[in-house]
């Protein structure tokens, strides 16, 4: 179980969050909307262990423990893992590499695996031997976060609009990946604008947060 | 004998007289001697006011001198056992010197070598078994009068190797040349001669290494190369000196008509750092450099490259890449110079700068003198920051900070690091990685 308690944090001096709670248990899905710049991003960034979000009262709980002194690797290797609204590019380190380096896993099974991964999500043939995020389209970039989570299958997925800057017809495609995913046992916060999301995640539980705070 | 004091003529001499030189040696070093005494310090020096010569040992004879390892006295031979020599001679080497301070004390080349006029020597014994070939090149690639402590390596060279390739061959396996100094308050000053013959092919390794000293030591080595009518040299050199090493690199090579130069250099360590290998291209002739320097740490590196299109249609490439992170500050200076008539001449050179941190800095100044108009030059120069954001991106991936840093930056250098050979390719790795993982004084 997953959960942020009456959670206060400051960016850059500012006030973001302003006492957030939210629970999340595996194998289930929640879907958090809301306005941009409402606090969505920087809450996935507390969560995961950002130390450039400031956190000033309140707290985050991995099996009723907080996980608060706990830097961003330590958060990953306990199982919380956070997919990038905008990920960063990297020079010089191959996509097949690095993920054969963070999962741990022995290549041969691994590659299969991958390359399964790959066809699965549309991504580029060749995307293992590119360079990380680097001169990826911005919704290959999003396919790829995605791929790392269904690769790892984290206990926590926190996804940050995983589907914005994809192309209509691959939403449901993403959202069936993603549902799959909380069957495997994830616990998943779906962070989105989409509507076509929004539709087919409906069922589920939605939360809508307005100026740093959830307000149902 | 261990000789630390004072640098003078009976000093100078009496080395001499200790390796049992030829005259023209003798006279060679006491020139040098006197234009030592001469110059003044280079005005791009800087550090090098913390160096007291007189306090170093500037000749260390070591009672060893082997072509096996186990000749070789075990506290000696670890040190090269540590950094897996023995294992990659046997792998793919054609031939291997090593030395320990002052001298060389391992050498051996492999049969096939000697079969085909290869000659792998410690320079010392080339002087006296090839007097003549080695006079002919002998401080002719790299004058004693470049700068004031060329003129002292002149004056107290020990060490380092001669390799000869006669014409037409081709060496197919890599001769490898090890530089170690092992001692701190040491001065090492090897000289490496290589001659690659018309149409002949060589591949050089060079690799320097020190342990850590609590006090420092003083590099100051020279390589000239010189490379025939339509010979090819590739040459590697990767230093992994500690953080308390002044590193003093002066490496040149002559490139005759239509002959071919492909160089990686690559740097670690050492308190400060001056390398500039430089490039004469004749007719047709062609040099391809691939550099990176890491400065990390408070320390300071000097890097760059010379080039000299002296001939018609010459060509010359060159990228550079350096690293400065925790106060390191790395620069680079590029002269390009193309005389009036080597026309058709073509030059690109590039030198991307990666900074992990603020307080580290990163200065470029290249320099050009083309005086020919015909002549195709470019010139482009990055610098880029680490991003927090990128940090903690693979900081949420897993990675530790030290494993992070390291990680990009051998992404950042990774298309210079495709020019090792693989085993070096590895051992960069891993020095990365240690280099990053605290250890930074
Ligand atoms: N590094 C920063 N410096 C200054 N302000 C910041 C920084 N990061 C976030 N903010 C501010 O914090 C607020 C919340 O931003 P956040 O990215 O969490 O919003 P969001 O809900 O994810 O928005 P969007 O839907 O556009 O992704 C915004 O007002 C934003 O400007
Ligand atoms: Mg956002």
């Amino acid at each position: 179980m997953l959960e942020v308690v009456d959670l206060h944090a400051r960016v850059e001096g500012k006030e973001v969050l302003k006492g957030v709670n939210l629970s999340l248990r595996e194998g289930d899905i929640v879907v958090l909307t809301g306005p941009n710049g409402s606090g969505k991003s920087t809450l996935a960034r507390a969560i995961a262990g950002d130390e450039r979000v400031e956190i000033t009262k309140g707290d985050v709980l991995l099996d009723g423990e907080s996980i608060l002194g706990l830097t961003p690797e330590e958060r990953f290797k306990k199982g919380v893992f956070l997919t990038f609204q905008a990920p960063p590019e990297f020079e010089g380190i191959p996509v097949g590499s690095f993920l054969l380096r963070i999962s741990g896993k022995g290549e041969r099974e691994a590659l299969e695996e991958l390359k399964e991964l790959v066809e699965k999500l549309g991504l580029p043939k060749n995307v293992l031997f590119r360079e990380l995020h680097r001169g990826l389209s911005g919704g290959e970039k999003k396919r790829l976060e995605l791929l790392q989570a269904l690769f790892l299958k984290p206990r926590f997925v926190i996804l940050d609009e995983i589907d914005s800057g994809v192309d209509i017809e691959s939403i449901e495609k993403i959202v069936e990946l993603v549902k799959e995913l909380a069957r495997d046992g994830s616990g998943i916060l779906y962070i989105t604008h989409n509507p076509r999301s929004l539709e087919l995640l409906g069922r589920y539980r939605v939360l809508r947060m307005e100026e740093g705070r959830i307000i149902g | 004998m261990i000789t630390k004091g004072s640098i003078s003529r009976s000093f100078v001499e009496g080395l001499s007289r200790e390796k049992g030189e030829p005259e023209w040696m003798r006279r060679l070093r006491l020139q040098a001697l006197e234009l030592f005494e001469r110059l003044s310090d280079p005005l791009w020096l800087k550090g090098i006011d913390e160096i007291d010569l007189d306090e170093l040992v500037l000749y260390e004879k070591v009672d060893a001198r082997a072509t096996s390892w186990d000749e070789l006295p075990p506290e000696i031979r670890r040190f090269y056992e540590e950094l897996n020599l023995p294992e990659q001679e046997k792998k793919f080497l054609a031939g291997l010197a090593t030395s320990y301070d002052s001298e060389m004390v391992y050498y051996n080349a492999k049969k096939f070598l000697e079969e085909k006029g290869v000659v792998v020597l410690p320079m010392e014994e080339a002087v006296k078994r090839y007097p003549d070939l080695v006079r002919r090149y002998f401080g002719k690639v790299f004058p004693p009068a470049e700068h004031r402590y060329s003129a002292l390596h002149y004056a107290l060279w020990s060490g380092g190797v001669f390799v000869y390739v006669p014409p037409g061959v081709k060496v197919t396996f890599p001769v490898e040349a090890f530089f170690l100094v092992a001692n701190e308050m040491v001065a090492q000053f090897e000289h490496t001669l290589i001659v690659v013959g018309e149409n002949a092919f060589l591949h050089f390794i060079e690799g320097c290494s020190s342990p850590q000293f609590r006090k420092f030591a003083f590099h100051d080595g020279v390589v000239e190369a010189y490379v025939h009518r339509g010979g090819h040299l590739k040459f590697t050199t990767v230093q992994n000196w500690s953080r308390d090493l002044i590193n003093f690199n002066n490496k040149r090579a002559i490139v005759e008509e239509g002959g071919r130069v492909e160089w990686v250099e690559g740097s670690f360590g050492s308190r400060a750092s001056y390398v500039y290998p430089s490039f004469i291209l004749r007719d047709g002739a062609s040099v391809d450099v691939r550099a990176f320097t890491i400065a990390h740490g408070g320390e300071w590196k000097e890097g760059g490259v010379k080039l000299f299109h002296v001939g018609k249609d010459t060509r010359s490439h060159v990228v550079s890449k350096s690293v400065s992170s925790s106060d390191g500050v790395s620069v680079f200076r590029g002269l390009l110079r193309v005389n009036k008539g080597a026309t058709g001449s073509r030059s690109s050179m590039s030198c991307d700068s990666l900074l992990l941190d603020e307080e580290s800095k990163a200065f470029t100044y290249p320099h050009n003198q083309v005086e020919e108009p015909t002549a195709r030059v470019s010139y482009e120069a990055t610098t880029s920051f680490l991003r927090e954001d990128q940090l903690f991106y693979l900081r949420s991936r897993g990675l530790d900070e030290d494993s992070a840093k390291a990680l990009i930056v051998s992404g950042f250098l990774s298309d210079v690091i495709s020019y090792l050979p693989p085993e070096y390719a590895s051992v960069f790795r891993r020095v990365l990685e240690l280099d990053f993982r605290g250890s930074v004084g």
